[in-house]
């Protein structure tokens, strides 16, 4: 059987769980430890996952904080009902994919020039020096890579549109305007993670096999044909899984990063689903309807993933699981 | 080497050489420019374009910072967050990942599908802050500690790493009368410094930075990590006003440079840090994503 991710390689010694129960109770004592060992970890899974996952029936009740999970009334599928119905729900369903859409079409390609750019640099000094750099961002925190957003492009006072202002004598209001806002969160992606993306590429040309460079050199190819012909096909694996993965989580469009970005005047294209199970749930207490909300999304998401890792299968013969 | 020394090759050379050097120094810019307008007066963050060196530095903004209790107390409260909430992450994270490396673990299959579930499926935002709730955890940094005390991808590297220990040091070890608290003691943790430190900076950073959860089950403002007062302070624009008292009562606190300073001491220990992290976050990636 194929290795992967999840398991690890090889697994032996499962199949003889069928010996005797006093048998078992021997292993039980003799390994008491193993047991102790798990126990905090097996609950956490049970209480913090698990139980949520069985709080989705609130998504079918008319959740009631006094009356709690027992005693609250089912409504069957009400809250899917009014989410369909909702005039919000078109917004939110456009916003949504499009946020995803976007960052497929324009971040995703750049890590992969990033990659093959930061490969053809044979100073190594200088190699390190360009990564230490477009690794930084990565590790701040979005509300560090917001608040810096802010201050750059603040109309009053940020330094962009003072030199915008100097320069042709108008401001950009990039914050506020709703044309503004998706170009700005793809940038802010790019900015962040771009660098950090990086990684899996360069690791996967690495691996590259010096041998075939040396056999087109002989042959003659150029650069140019040698990047087309070898560099290129042999990360392509990596590219198209990271793709498809990707493909699965068409729904996720990174909650921090348009909570934060988002504000009452660009409210019409930031709104997402993630933002406004917070909106509708947190701040507005109607708990059942969010998690309708919730649920929805979660669902769609795990259809995504399973026809994703499908494919990815089909394709590339690797899988998440 | 590949190496063809044309013309055209020399002059994609040079052009890839100033184009990364471009994109490396745009990536850093708007820090650095941070970093120096925290520094600068108000008036010249407002009149002066960009600037890396300012005309006239100043650390007022830092001493009124530095002086404001409710801003070293979010200092201190992310502290003991990330610190509370790393041991939290080790203690759950080793314990489960050694006991699950045993292959002789019964029930052993169940427990870890049980985990890969959860990494495809869950219960989303509102049910998961009902249950803090009704376990009366708001208002507690043990609602930041415990919904996220083991990441499940984390859970995974750690056990193949285990998994991949040589049993025979262990089994030695028992041979020569060692209990098996001792076994684990003795021969597991030493050997895994490495992969210890490394989780303990993946998720000491991850609590550094995190401000949502804080946001959610934390009510009383006096419990706020940096970040979330950082929000306050830029996003909403509020003041650490309250404090002022302690300043002339006519002080007008820099607003601008008092942003910038913000950012840059909500950054500094990442920073700090960051020789260390890029080292063991390049090695935490590779035995994570290069095992097939």
């Amino acid at each position: 059987m194929k290795n992967n991710i999840i398991n690890g390689p090889k697994k032996k010694g499962e199949n003889d769980l069928m010996t005797a129960t006093t048998s078992i109770w021997k292993r039980l004592k003799k390994d008491k430890w193993l047991y102790i060992l798990a126990l905090p970890g097996i609950l956490y899974f049970i209480i913090f996952r698990y139980i949520p996952m069985f709080g989705i029936v609130v998504a079918f009740q008319d959740f009631n904080p006094f009356l709690g999970f027992w005693k609250s009334p089912w409504v069957g599928f009400e809250h899917f009902k009014t989410l369909f119905t909702d005039p919000d729900f078109p917004m939110l369903f456009r916003n949504t994919l499009l946020i995803s859409f976007y960052n497929i079409l324009f971040y995703f390609p750049v890590p992969i020039i990033l990659a093959l750019l930061i490969n053809e640099v044979r100073n190594q000094v200088y190699k390190r020096i360009v990564q230490t750099c477009v690794y930084v961002p990565h590790f701040v925190s979005m509300v560090v890579i917001a608040s810096i957003t802010y201050v750059l492009l603040s109309s009053e006072t940020g330094v962009i549109n003072n030199i915008l202002y100097s320069l042709t004598g108008k401001k950009i209001e990039f914050l506020t305007d709703p044309r503004w806002f998706r170009p700005l969160i793809i940038i802010q992606s790019i900015w962040k993670e771009a660098g950090w993306g990086t990684i899996i590429f360069l690791a996967a040309l690495s691996n590259v096999d010096p041998t075939l460079y040396e056999a087109a050199i002989v042959d003659g190819a150029t650069r140019w044909q040698q990047t087309w012909h070898i560099t290129i096909p042999s990360i392509m694996s990596t590219v198209i899984i990271l793709f498809i993965l990707r493909l699965g989580h068409l729904l996720d469009t990174g909650f921090e990063q348009i909570f934060l970005m988002k504000n009452p005047i660009n409210r019409s294209v930031a709104e997402v689903f993630d933002t406004y199970v917070y909106q509708v749930g947190v701040t507005q207490g109607a708990y059942s309807y969010s998690t309708a909300v919730g649920l929805f999304k979660s669902v769609v998401g795990l259809i995504l993933i399973q026809v994703s890792n499908y494919l990815s299968k089909k394709f590339t013969e690797t899988s998440l699981f | 080497m590949r190496q063809n020394k044309t013309v055209a090759s020399t002059i994609f050379d040079v052009f890839n050489h100033i184009f990364l050097g471009i994109w490396a120094i745009i990536t850093v810019l708007p820090f650095l420019y941070v970093l120096a307008a925290s520094f600068a007066p108000d008036s010249e963050i407002k009149t002066r374009t960009f600037f890396i060196i300012p005309h006239n530095p100043t650390l007022l903004t830092y001493k009124f910072i530095f002086a404001s209790n409710y801003f070293l107390r979010s200092m201190l409260n992310s502290v003991i967050i990330t610190v509370g909430g790393t041991l939290v992450n080790l203690f759950f994270t080793f314990t489960m990942a050694y006991a699950l490396s045993k292959k002789h673990f019964i029930g052993r299959s169940i427990v870890l599908n049980g985990v890969i579930f959860t990494m495809l499926f869950g219960g989303g935002m509102i049910p998961t802050y009902l249950l803090v709730k009704s376990l009366g955890l708001l208002n507690s940094y043990w609602a930041l500690w415990l919904p996220g005390a083991i990441s499940p991808f984390n859970f995974f590297v750690v056990k193949n790493f285990f998994q991949e220990m040589p049993q025979d040091l262990e089994d030695a070890a028992r041979i020569d009368g060692c209990t098996e608290a001792q076994v684990l003691w003795k021969i597991i943790l030493p050997l895994s410094k490495p992969i210890i430190a490394t989780f303990a900076l993946f998720y000491g950073v991850g609590h550094w930075n995190s401000w949502f959860g804080a946001l959610l089950y934390i009510n009383d403002a006096e419990k706020w990590p940096v970040q979330l007062i950082l929000r306050q302070i830029v996003m909403l624009s509020t003041t650490l006003a309250s404090d002022l008292t302690q300043f002339d009562p006519n002080f007008q606190p820099p607003q601008e440079s008092l942003k910038m300073a913000i950012i840059v001491v909500a950054t500094l220990p990442i920073m700090l840090l960051y020789p260390w992290l890029q080292k063991y976050f390049i090695k935490g990636m590779f035995i994570g994503s290069l095992k097939e």
